[in-house]
């Protein structure tokens, strides 16, 4: 939608502002742009299965493509690869959810109030470089060995990239909206829903998207560690039994669902920042 | 002018220094001037002479190191909706619409039946009627200002200071606005006070034109501009004023160690 003012004749350099969406444009016509995507997995794709029909890899180390797709069927069908993801989701739902509110609570006020920045600045600083791993034999010390330790190793990986980008995007608020909202003497709490939250959302994205890889990885760690059900678990247990396939078909479904997860963001960002572009 | 609720705008012996790394610089000098209700004034001045400072003090984002403004009988201290602002860049918020923009001007106590009817005058005021679900980066700077112009009147302030707003605009769609404006003051008879560095814009415009010379900044001389409106940029009357104005540039850059630091 380009509107043109018929009353002024500055209808600006919109070719150079649209050169992006031209190029997708230009791809898709050539159907380049879902096929280019596809070509560097099939190509890999057909290699490994060539070189394991010839005998070059062990399948017990590696399985042709067409073992692994075979198994992900038959788990597929017999619900099993289904609910092993849906637990290990639904940890993730339930750990990103409490990491990244209190992320962003906690950047909110750290970026409001340079006080609060300051009592902060020390702990965060402390506790900010403890890789997610480090974490866990402490909470399974500390909550057990069930849900809550897991849940609790989640929220603690996506609180730290969502506090992080938030306290970057509140930061990064144009001075010249604030001074906007200042001269229509506005509150503090609409400053703050109507033009910092707002202006810092691109950041809040990318901090929500940065957190659910950082939470998916999370429950897959937790899980190789300690548990009886998940994606984690399950490709700990085929490795005891020597199912390469098995553990392969848990890698990829991994990788999958992380691809579909950071889609939905996405495609949620988009359309929340219709305004910029 | 009688629609205006009568209250003047007086600034007494205003001065500003700013503090920076090399010491202070005298923005403002011993500013006098009263700006009566309803009235056009405009402001000239070189870049860096201190008039931006001036709106910026009027409107309550600085403050003033010593003197007064007074409007009516009181003193001005803090930003307030009785005062509108429009500043170069239109300073729309990109992610509210047109319609959300200009609601945002209003005081946040108006009841919403109220705001959509305030927000609905003021887009036909400005003449966007059709654009009011656009966002920003959809309209022209044109459109935009036109936009700023009505966040800023939705509260129908008594006073509104316009920072260069057509400055970053081309010289066609200038002048345009400088109609527009023209019209909305004329409609309106809110107080205007003008901030330009483009001389005809000033004439075209006030009905008095303030000259403010640079470092320190303060008021060289004003100019009354007694021409009947709709101006014409080439009357004998306009040309002799914009000789006057260009007058007082002229000397001094002909003395170049007069502003030498």
């Amino acid at each position: 939608m380009e509107y043109i003012d018929t009353n002024s004749g500055d209808d600006s350099a919109e070719a150079l502002v649209n050169s992006d969406k031209a190029q997708t444009a230009r791809l898709t016509r050539r159907g380049g742009y879902f096929i280019l995507p596809l070509i560097v997995p099939i190509l890999l794709l057909v290699v490994w299965e060539l070189l394991s029909r010839k005998g070059l890899i062990k399948p017990t180390i590696l399985p042709p493509p067409s073992d692994i797709w075979l198994v992900f069927v038959d788990m597929i069908k017999s619900g099993e690869l289904l609910n092993h993801l849906r637990i290990s989701l639904w940890r993730v739902i339930k750990g990103f959810s409490a990491g990244a509110v209190l992320g962003l609570v906690t950047a909110v006020l750290i970026g409001l109030s340079p006080r609060v920045e300051r009592a902060l600045v020390l702990i965060t600083g402390l506790l900010r470089p403890i890789p997610i791993i480090a974490w866990v034999p402490v909470l399974i010390l500390w909550m057990g060995i069930d849900e809550a330790s897991k849940i609790t190793v989640i929220a603690i990986g996506s609180f730290w990239p969502v506090l992080l980008n938030v306290v970057h995007g509140i930061r990064n608020t144009d001075k010249k909206y604030v001074e906007v909202a200042t001269i229509f003497e506005k509150s503090r709490w609409t400053l703050l829903t109507k033009v910092v939250l707002p202006s810092a959302l691109p950041s809040i994205f990318t901090g929500i998207r940065i957190g659910i890889g950082i939470a998916w990885m999370s429950v897959v760690g937790a899980e190789l560690i300690a548990a009886s059900a998940g994606v984690g678990y399950m490709i700990m247990y085929a490795r005891e039994l020597s199912q390469a396939d098995v553990m392969l078909v848990g890698v990829i479904s991994i990788g999958i669902t992380g691809l579909l997860i950071d889609y939905a963001i996405r495609t949620l960002e988009t359309r929340l920042l219709k305004w910029s572009i | 002018m009688s629609e205006n609720n009568g209250q003047a705008l007086s600034i007494s012996r205003l001065s500003k220094q700013f503090t920076i790394d090399t010491g202070t610089v005298q923005a403002l000098t011993d500013i006098n001037l009263r700006v009566e209700p309803g009235e056009f004034i405009s402001i000239v001045g070189a870049s860096g002479c201190g008039k931006s400072t001036l709106l910026r003090i009027i409107v309550g984002l600085d403050s003033e190191s010593s003197g007064e403004i007074l409007l009516g009988d009181q003193p001005i201290r803090t930003p307030g909706v009785e005062r509108g602002m429009v500043f170069q860049e239109a300073r729309l918020l990109p992610w509210l619409t047109v319609s959300d923009n200009i609601a945002f001007g209003c005081r946040s106590e108006t009841p919403s039946t109220e705001r959509n009817r305030l927000v609905r005058e003021h887009i036909e005021l400005v003449g966007l009627v059709g654009f009011e679900k656009a966002y920003p980066h959809q309209l022209s700077g044109g459109m935009q200002q036109r936009v700023s112009i009505a966040r800023a009147l939705v509260n129908r302030p008594k006073v509104l200071l316009l920072d260069e707003p057509f400055g970053a605009l081309d010289a066609l769609t200038r002048i345009n606005m400088q109609q527009e404006v023209l019209r909305i003051w004329e409609a309106e008879k809110t107080t205007m006070i003008l901030v330009t560095h483009d001389i005809d814009e000033a004439i075209y415009l006030g009905d008095r034109v303030v000259v403010m010379s640079n470092r320190p900044g303060t008021i060289k001389k004003i100019v009354q501009v007694s021409l009947p409106r709709p101006r014409d940029r080439s009357d004998y009357d306009f040309v002799q004023i914009r000789k006057e104005i260009y007058a007082e540039f002229f000397e001094q850059t002909n003395k170049p160690f007069a502003y030498a630091i």
